[in-house]
């Protein structure tokens, strides 16, 4: 949602943006000066709220702006809108042929283990949903300081799309890992740190996706649920630990660890292919559930606005 | 500072007792899940010994979530919450009055009848004795632990199923160490001392995060 506002006064350039001076009726509290030059007349609004950083590029004026990082061009929505749009079909195609790769290198090329036999290929699955489960937890702690200290609309939107993935790979790791239990420890399900401390780390994703539903409004909720989740990261590092911590039947790090990994160059690279596809995966649904999330909360915008303006007609 | 800490405890404590008190709720809560578990179980005394320290934990646990929901959405709902916010009181000293006056309705009476309901599941009187200092030094943790989940929900029309979808998993580490306490206390390898010493920074670093999280969580919720 762009608007264009007629008759930008230059003295307006330096004030602070706030959403009462710089509302119009109809954009509600969303609306925020995106561009403006000094003595221009006219300004750009996006329904987003721009960070307090491009806030004072734009009070130096647009010259400035232009000269600034590559991270704040992509603080604006639009801008990320077009950089995702180009990048996504690349990362899409690259996350398809390795997973390809990975899959064909384990299937044909990885061994079967001596004592697990052809069980250990769950791993290859296994161990990189639980990365992927922690990898995801710290991009939504992080996001969630965006939100939190910056008020970044990027932020709020990345938290909310990583959230249903993260949840999606700690499913999977719990669910491969319950299927590779049962050959070799001879259950599907164990009460130790490693496996409980995941159930937890799912529990805290399903509370976040829940918390994300129950606030209606995009903002508040960004906010309540970036103090859940910074609560929550306290259980990152105890899934990480909880092997070493305590003496668990889930084995210690393996790939991860002082002194190189204790696994076979064999195992390992198929592993690790498996990983980087994962990885991209994993991005590639994340930008594409951000493009989605901001599509949505312009869409919310159009709505209200077209409801506001058959409201004033009404009258 | 203190004078309006001592003004809202006082002010929550005479709510807590006028308003047809939640804490007398959580305790009947306490009493009949307590009562439930011989009926599910079996009136086996040697088994519910056993378990009796489980069974009073996780009742305390369900009764601390009595009443949650309710610990700022009531301040919100009468507009109370709005002055607290414009007040020159730090937020924090607000839910930290307010936690204190919750866990002195409901978890201070759980922590004083557990030794009568302990007698329900043959605990014996060492075992009491554990159970009701963890009781006092845990409930402490699950209170400001909720009070993070109250803060977020306080907005929210039905938020007591949601407060405790969101708080539960943060409880469990401090329903491991205290069952694991009274435990140590029937007899054990462990000594009593490990995991009590454990619970109690899990209850003073409950009261930093709770603090600060629940504060948070009502200023940005305005």
């Amino acid at each position: 949602m762009v608007r264009m506002i007629r008759s930008f006064p230059r003295r307006m350039i330096g004030q602070p943006f706030r959403r009462t001076r710089w509302n119009t009726r109809g954009a509600t509290s969303e609306c925020r000066i995106v561009e403006g030059s000094p003595g221009c007349d006219a300004l750009r609004l996006s329904e987003i709220v721009i960070q307090p950083v491009a806030i004072r590029a734009l009070q130096a004026g647009l010259e400035t702006a232009k000269s600034t990082s590559m991270i704040l061009d992509l603080a604006n929505p639009t801008r990320f809108m077009s950089f995702s749009g180009r990048l996504l079909p690349w990362l899409i195609g690259a996350s398809v042929v390795l997973l390809g790769i990975g899959l064909a290198m384990v299937w044909f090329v990885a061994p079967a283990d001596y004592q697990q036999g052809e069980t250990v290929k769950i791993m290859y699955l296994h161990v990189p949903a639980a990365w992927l489960s922690l990898f995801f937890y710290v991009t939504m702690a992080a996001s969630a300081l965006g939100t939190l200290v910056w008020r970044h609309p990027l932020a709020d939107v990345s938290q909310k799309a990583a959230a249903p993935i993260g949840a999606a790979f700690t499913l999977i790791c719990l669910v491969t890992g319950s299927l590779w239990g049962k050959p070799m420890w001879g259950t599907y399900w164990q009460w130790d740190a490693r496996l409980t401390s995941m159930l937890v780390m799912f529990l805290i994703y399903a509370g976040i996706l829940a918390l994300w539903r129950a606030i209606e409004e995009p903002n508040r909720a960004a906010r309540a649920v970036s103090i859940l989740t910074l609560v929550g990261a306290v259980n990152v590092p105890i899934v990480k630990f909880s092997v070493d911590w305590w003496n668990t039947l889930h084995q210690p790090a393996s790939v991860f660890r002082l002194g190189g990994p204790t696994i076979h160059s064999s195992m390992l690279v198929p592993l690790l292919v498996m990983a980087v596809a994962f990885t991209l995966i994993g991005v590639s649904l994340h930008l594409s559930g951000m493009r989605t999330e901001i599509l949505r909360r312009r869409v919310r915008t159009l709505t209200i606005l077209e409801a506001e303006r058959l409201d004033a007609q009404a009258a | 500072m203190i004078r309006s800490f001592r003004a809202l405890l006082i002010r929550d404590l005479k709510l807590a007792a006028r308003v047809g008190g939640s804490g007398m709720m959580g305790l009947v809560f306490f009493l009949a899940i307590v009562t439930l578990m011989p009926f599910a179980l079996g009136p086996d005394l040697n088994l519910l010994s056993r378990i009796g320290p489980a069974i009073l934990w996780i009742a305390a646990l369900l009764a601390t979530l009595i009443g949650l929901d309710r610990l700022f959405q009531a301040d919100q709902e009468d507009g109370s919450l709005d002055l607290l916010r414009l007040a020159p009181v730090p937020m924090e000293v607000v839910v930290v009055a307010k936690v204190t006056a919750h866990w002195l309705v409901t978890g201070l009476p759980l922590a004083i009848a557990a030794p009568f309901l302990g007698l329900l599941v043959a605990l014996s009187p060492e075992a009491i004795g554990a159970m009701v200092a963890t009781l006092l030094v845990g409930t402490p943790a699950l209170t400001f632990v909720g009070a993070v989940g109250a803060a977020l929900t306080a907005s929210l029309r039905r938020g007591g199923l949601i407060l405790a979808i969101l708080v539960l998993p943060f409880m469990i580490p401090t329903l491991i160490f205290g069952v694991s306490a009274a435990n140590a206390a029937l007899g054990g390898t462990v000594p009593f001392a490990t995991p009590f010493l454990i619970l109690v920074a899990l209850s003073l670093f409950a009261a930093v995060v709770g603090t600060v999280g629940a504060a948070a969580a009502l200023r940005s919720g305005e």
